[in-house]
């Protein structure tokens, strides 16, 4: 035991002297030559005293010498979870559906426009789960299918006018077969390749929309998108229908709310489903899938396609909620934090990715008080979650196959 | 020999890309026996067996399946024929449970009622894997991922079962059941077993007929008790 903390005390005090050794050139480095110590002691103060508050704690909780205080803590909280789990899921599911419903109703635009975005990013986040999740190919240019919906919606209503219920499923259309021709060429790679030529992909798209000025009016964008319209019959004299244009965000908000729930749907029901299987006897082992009569090939393009559709709606959505699409909104980075969700939230666990999204969107408007260090929280936060939850903030569960197991064992034992 | 062989190798040559492995094969397994295929390191057994299941197509000569030709049929499309491999190394999928893995080698097929009965035959031949249905593949030990790894080849209703090494990294103890099982599942339900081992004693023990692999060709092909006898074979694979 004394070992354990000797060996905790040494690990806090290399890790406060290199947490030292990257702040002071941060800090105390001026662009002008003159080097201050003051500011960078300061901070570092902060952050000594903050963390060893926790050490402390944490010192304490594992020696149990507050175990008077925290058992009882420790109890409360197993008495709550086991209330919650006395309600059954669906009364769950039930509440959750009615906060969704009441969310726009009781809060701001901003907080609104956050939503929309979560949401959006759920969508995203379900789509790229299929192709790393599952499927296990490792893809960085996820963000070109989005920005192909998106641009789909974009030109098709401005060029010619077309509504955006043509062009939603339009949208899925194109960016399926995008899917397949990125999937197509690179379906004999795997691992790092394949995540390099993915990434070659994501940008050629980027670039073509950056420099196509005829068609997409390059880095300026494309303006004047119009919003999704929804004819609503009216009765003056004859029934007629009227064109209500839906630019108000808290009725958008409803609209991508149904778009994620039925991704969240689709993606739950494919994972369990005999494609969601061979999706993952691929990623767990290519060769032997192949061997137990998996078409490994058009499983791979399968998962790619229907990933793309999910990302070509998101961004359908995008567009018109936007109302405005440049190559901008389509870089590298994009990509990046769609698969920092996915991964951070835990690879194939659906309700894992949704909490994913909701702390890679949240998080960054949370830490706006840190003004310039906004950022660095960010990815401070980022790398201590993937420290203490290698395998995602929910991992995956094999929840399914228990419960039918458990079923059966039931009759079998009735049965006997 | 009796009968028609229900699968026949002639002269096989086939590879990694410029790395010839196989340099003609030929070898015939006839219907309900076991056979086996011993040999060195190297001598390219493993590569017959992917060979034969399709993951290596051969760049030379002819493989037949039930008097017809499989050489070009890509891998997935041999279970549903009622070929099926169990690969060196084992191969389980690890992050999917004991059962998610017995359902895939039942991938192809679609009676319910059927997988249902046969996921309890296999069950009954590997109780553990029943007390395990619910771990991952990848908790087990390596003697019970042996026994998934058969489980889920038993799944696809194989008529021949290719066999990479089952003894491979196994305590001794455990090598002797998976071996009796084996036996049994030739005896009972009449699948031909074509078995590769380097533990040339136990698989000739076990087989009726052999074939001495050396260098990608065959060198001896006998009856497995000959074989046994037979003096350099003796020196050469069984260490006297």
């Amino acid at each position: 035991m004394r070992q354990e903390y000797k060996k905790i005390w040494k690990n806090y005090a290399v890790g406060m002297a290199w947490l030292l050794g990257l702040l002071w050139p941060m800090l105390g480095i001026h662009p002008d030559g003159t080097l201050t110590f003051h500011r960078t002691l300061t901070v570092w103060l902060y952050i000594f005293a903050g963390s060893l508050i926790c050490v402390l704690f944490y010192i304490t909780k594992k020696s149990r010498i507050l175990s008077g205080v925290t058992d009882p803590l420790v109890n409360g909280a197993g008495k709550l979870s086991d209330i919650s789990k006395a309600l059954p899921t669906s009364v769950w599911m039930v509440l959750l559906f009615v906060f969704l419903l009441v969310y726009p109703l009781v809060n701001g635009r901003y907080a609104i426009d956050v939503a929309i975005s979560v949401l959006l990013y759920v969508c995203l986040g379900m789509g790229l789960n299929i192709v790393v999740g599952l499927a296990g190919m490792l893809d960085l240019g996820y963000i070109a299918f989005y920005g192909v919906g998106a641009y789909t919606y974009a030109l098709l209503n401005v060029a010619y006018g077309l509504s955006f219920w043509l062009c939603l499923p339009l949208a899925g259309c194109f960016a399926c077969i995008a899917g397949c021709l990125v999937g197509y060429p690179t379906l004999n790679m795997r691992g790092d390749y394949l995540a390099i030529v993915t990434m070659g992909f994501g940008e050629i798209t980027r670039i073509v929309l950056n420099n196509w000025m005829s068609l997409t009016n390059g880095p300026n964008g494309i303006l004047g998108i119009k919003p999704i319209s929804i004819l609503i019959p009216t009765f003056h004299n004859t029934m007629s229908f009227e064109t209500f244009w839906v630019k108000k965000l808290n009725v958008l908000y409803y609209f991508v709310l149904i778009l994620a729930v039925i991704s969240v749907i689709a993606v739950t029901r494919l994972r369990n489903s005999r494609i969601g299987r061979a999706w993952e006897s691929i990623r767990e082992d290519e060769t032997a899938a192949e061997l137990m009569g998996v078409n490994t090939f058009r499983y791979k393009l399968l998962a790619y396609a229907v990933g793309a559709v999910f990302a070509g709606l998101a961004g359908a959505f995008f567009a018109a909620r936007m109302r405005f699409v440049s190559p901008e909104s389509f870089t590298f980075i994009e990509s990046c934090m769609v698969l920092c969700m996915v991964v951070l939230g835990g690879m194939g666990s659906i309700p894992g990715i949704v909490l994913g999204v909701i702390v890679l969107i949240a998080l960054p408007e949370v830490f706006r008080q840190f003004a310039l260090y906004r950022m660095l929280v960010f990815g401070a936060a980022m790398i201590i979650i993937m420290l203490f939850k290698p395998d995602g903030l929910i991992p995956a569960k094999r929840l399914k196959i228990q419960a039918q197991y458990e079923k059966k064992g039931e009759t079998d034992t009735n049965v006997s | 020999m009796s009968a028609e062989p229900i699968l026949e190798l002639k002269d096989v040559h086939s590879g990694y890309g410029s790395i010839k492995a196989l340099k003609g094969i030929s070898l015939k397994a006839y219907p309900g026996e076991i056979l086996a295929i011993i040999g060195a390191n190297g001598a390219g057994k493993s590569t017959t067996l992917m060979t034969i299941c399709g993951i290596v197509h051969p760049d030379q000569g002819e493989i037949f399946y039930k008097g017809k030709k499989i050489n070009k049929i890509p891998a997935q499309k041999l279970p549903p024929m009622g070929l099926c491999q169990v690969p060196e190394g084992r191969r389980i999928f690890p992050r999917l449970t004991v059962e998610e893995n017995l359902i895939l080698g039942a991938f192809y097929r679609n009676d319910r009622a059927g997988i249902d009965k046969d996921m309890e035959h296999v069950y009954s031949l590997f109780p553990i894997l029943k007390e395990r249905s619910r771990q991952q593949g990848g908790t087990l030990s390596g003697g019970e991922q042996q026994m998934l790894a058969l489980a889920r080849a038993l799944m696809t209703k194989p008529e021949v079962l290719l066999l990479d090494e089952p003894s491979l990294g196994l305590a001794p103890i455990i090598v002797q059941s998976i071996f009796d099982i084996i036996a049994d599942i030739n005896k009972n339900s009449d699948t031909t077993i074509i078995l590769v081992e380097q533990n040339a004693n136990l698989a000739l023990q076990t087989a009726q007929r052999g074939y001495v692999l050396e260098t990608g060709r065959i060198t001896l092909e006998d009856d497995a008790e000959s074989l046994l006898n037979n003096a350099d074979i003796r020196k050469a694979y069984l260490g006297e």
